[in-house]
């Protein structure tokens, strides 16, 4: 308990003073996170559309598979990026572990599948009611693609919004590709772990806390973004 | 002047597990004007439709427009008995079928705002399309259907669950098309409204075309004792 | 379009990062003791060398040099440097510094450690109380001590009051302190611990429990991209009088945690 609120009043002072070391990891932090999270889209939401709309051999099996991999352990993404990306593995060449690029990857890994199936349940539900005016229409694939994630899209902030609070939270992947290097590639969760380790309860509370507040602070900031663009225009 | 025309549909059947839904079909149509659909409930109205606009899988014999296939279906347009909603503004909806024909934006949205003034939805434009009323929608699905200016357009009980002024109204806007050159194929049970709209009729029973001729002689002299039946108001099965 | 513009920041602020890095791979242990916080600014100031830490444990450290994923490592199992040395991963092994093991525990000391002549006789006395014992269980070097340590005592024990953590230093000592339990940890990293609850240092001074931490560059001639140059600049730094004064002077709540004993030019 004691710790508790030594994590709260160090965290507290930490935000007021605008601590340069916690800026800078946590501006890390939402800079990896963010970069993943827009690659991850650019790939999930589209395959989501496209498992909608499509129909091919292999569907079904696509998607209990991206299911299933909702829960992949970042741990084990992290340990095959690492083999990947490492000097010695097939990547190596491009210099990329203990990079921030390489916790992007990592992250995009673990992300992409959360944020393609929760796509995919509500581009399939639109999909079923579209189905037949788009197919009247004769609707390139392409199109159909467009219209169905342009009018999901609230919906698919609500998978990205998944996505990031995921990707934010996620320590045990990018610990392995990134390292945790400090000034380079060390991020919240990450000096969280390291100050656990440490015993340091307190600070790594602390962090938790700016965590989970920086984490909250993102989800209002888009609801509020969505919320004015539909008051704006319906 | 019209590409589609004559349709004709030779020996047209859909199956589903087996079972006949519709068909065998042999017709003819190079009429303009509204040919409407009649039969009762399950005789295969919605089916007919659908075959002939080429959303509905044809399992045995063909459905020939003069176009082609590939042509017709740009030409053609269809009204769905319960209207679908694109989760958009009311304009935003208008400008749909323009956009995908790559109509620039602005152009599109100055014909989509002329649309929402001719079928009365002028206060509505920036309004989502999916919390308009019935009527609204209904009106907003048929302009929709009507703003690429399609050579004929299929509607499918387009007025089954609206009121007597909705329905005025949207058969207001079909007679305008119908005026303008636009030929419709609608399916209703609403016998009132076939009286009103037909030029000819087809009527359907079990799935296959029972009776076809131009409206007057349906209503006035009915060749069949089932149409007969029909337009008594009886129960035909 | 905002989220290519990120990204396209991104990656030229990954390009710019011009100033020379070497990477390192040392153990949790050493960094936790905190003398990295004091050396590496000066090697930045002596060098123009930014050194990127990789915190991890012996076995992963070797791992990373053995992979080309880092150019030197600073570990502390003399066996296991030796053998990778032999296997030809890296060049040679310089001896730094040494810091000691001490064996903590409760308070009340129900085996009464602190009385015992030696490490051997303190393990003896835990076994022999069967009190519990949290192991690092990590192949670390301090894990490999400690088993080491075992052996001389009778053998590696398997009972239900030896709990092999898996973990590294500082988790395996918060461990400890949840169970109240014996552990075997590195001075540096018992003296900077910050969660030492009911636990004490009970036994220290054994010279079995010194603690030797060699300097291994990795080897070019496998990982050609290696930086072989900037590996030996560091060497050089860390044997020479300067690294000597900080890690001499090196002290925390008075005591001096590490003892420089490299040889010049070894």
């Amino acid at each position: 308990m004691v710790d508790l609120w030594q994590g709260l009043s160090q965290a507290f002072w930490l935000v007021v003073t605008l601590d340069a070391e916690l800026a800078e990891i946590a501006l890390r932090s939402l800079q990896v996170t963010f970069t993943a999270l827009a690659l991850g889209c650019l790939i999930a939401m589209p395959l989501a559309a496209l498992l909608a709309v499509r129909r091919f051999r292999w569907r079904r099996t696509v998607i209990a598979v991206l299911n299933a991999l909702m829960g992949l352990p970042p741990v084990v993404v992290g340990l095959v990026v690492y083999v990947l990306l490492s000097r010695s593995g097939p990547l190596g060449v491009l210099g990329l572990l203990f990079t921030p690029t390489a916790m992007i990857i990592a992250q995009m890994i673990v992300i992409v599948p959360l944020m393609a199936s929760i796509a995919h349940q509500s581009l399939r539900d639109l999909w079923a009611e579209y189905h037949d005016l788009l197919i009247s229409m004769n609707v390139t694939q392409s199109q159909k693609i467009k219209t169905l994630l342009w009018d999901a899209r609230r919906a698919l902030l609500t998978a990205a919004l998944a996505g990031f609070g995921r990707g934010i939270g996620e320590v045990g992947a990018i610990m392995i590709v990134g390292g945790n290097i400090d000034h380079v590639t060390r991020v919240l969760t990450t000096a969280i772990a390291l100050e656990t380790g440490k015993g340091e309860f307190a600070l790594a509370l602390a962090l938790g806390f700016v965590l989970i507040a920086l984490t909250i602070l993102v989800n209002l900031l888009i609801h509020w973004l969505g919320q004015t663009e539909r008051e704006g225009r319906w | 002047m019209s590409t589609l025309f004559p349709l004709r549909v030779r020996g047209a059947g859909t199956r589903r597990r087996g079972k006949q839904l519709v068909g065998p079909i042999n017709m003819t149509w190079d009429g303009g004007g509204t040919r409407v659909v009649l039969g009762p409930n399950g005789s295969g109205k919605t089916t007919l439709l659908r075959l002939l606009h080429g959303i509905a899988r044809l399992h045995d014999g063909e459905v020939i427009w003069a176009s082609g296939t590939k042509a017709a279906q740009n030409a053609q347009a269809f009204v769905f008995q319960r209207p679908v909603m694109l989760r958009r503004s009311v304009v935003e909806n208008l400008m749909y079928p323009l956009r995908l024909r790559s109509v620039s934006t602005g152009q599109a949205r100055q014909k989509a705002e002329d649309w929402a003034v001719k079928v009365g939805l002028a206060d509505h434009i920036d309004r989502s399309a999916p919390v308009l009323s019935g009527g609204e929608q209904q009106k907003l699905a048929i302009a929709r259907a009507l703003i690429g200016e399609p050579e004929l357009v299929f509607l499918d009980e387009p007025t089954a669950s609206l009121d007597g002024r909705a329905t005025r109204e949207i058969e207001a806007i079909l007679n305008d098309a119908v005026a303008s050159g636009t030929r419709v194929i609608i399916a209703t049970h609403d016998m009132g409204q076939a009286r009103r709209l037909a030029k000819d009729v087809v009527f359907l029973l079990h799935g296959r075309v029972h009776e076809e001729s131009p409206a007057d002689t349906f209503f006035d002299a009915p060749q069949t004792p089932e149409a007969r039946a029909f337009l008594n108001g009886d129960i035909v099965e | 379009m905002f989220r290519i513009l990120t990204l396209g920041i991104w990656l030229a602020a990954g390009m710019a990062n011009a100033a020379e890095t070497l990477r390192m791979a040392v153990t949790t242990s050493f960094h936790n003791s905190g003398l990295a916080d004091i050396l590496l600014p000066e090697i930045a100031d002596d060098l123009d060398l930014d050194v990127q830490l990789l915190v991890v444990g012996t076995g992963q450290a070797l791992r990373l040099g053995e992979a080309g994923d880092v150019d030197a490592i600073l570990v502390h199992s003399q066996t296991a440097e030796e053998a990778f040395i032999d296997a030809g991963h890296g060049t040679h092994r310089r001896e730094i510094m040494y810091n000691d093991f001490v064996i903590v525990g409760p308070q009340s000391d129900p085996a009464a450690v602190s009385g015992a002549g030696d490490a051997a006789d303190a393990l003896s006395r835990i076994a022999g109380n069967a009190a519990r014992f949290v192991s690092r269980g990590d192949e670390s070097g301090t894990h490999k001590r400690e088993l080491n340590l075992w052996e001389s005592a009778g053998g590696i024990p398997e009972a239900d009051w030896y709990n092999e953590v898996g973990a590294g230093m500082g988790a395996a000592l918060n461990t400890a302190a949840g169970l109240g339990a014996y552990i075997l940890s590195d001075r540096a990293s018992w003296l900077n611990f910050g969660n030492k609850g009911d636990l004490t240092l009970l036994f220290a001074g054994d010279p079995v429990l010194f603690n030797q931490y060699a300097y291994l560059p990795v080897n070019p001639a496998r990982h050609n991209h290696v930086k072989a140059d900037l590996a030996a600049d560091l060497e050089t730094w860390l044997t020479s009088a300067r690294a000597q004064e900080l890690i001499d002077g090196y002290m925390i709540d008075g005591e001096t945690l590490f003892v420089f004993n490299a040889q010049p030019d070894g």
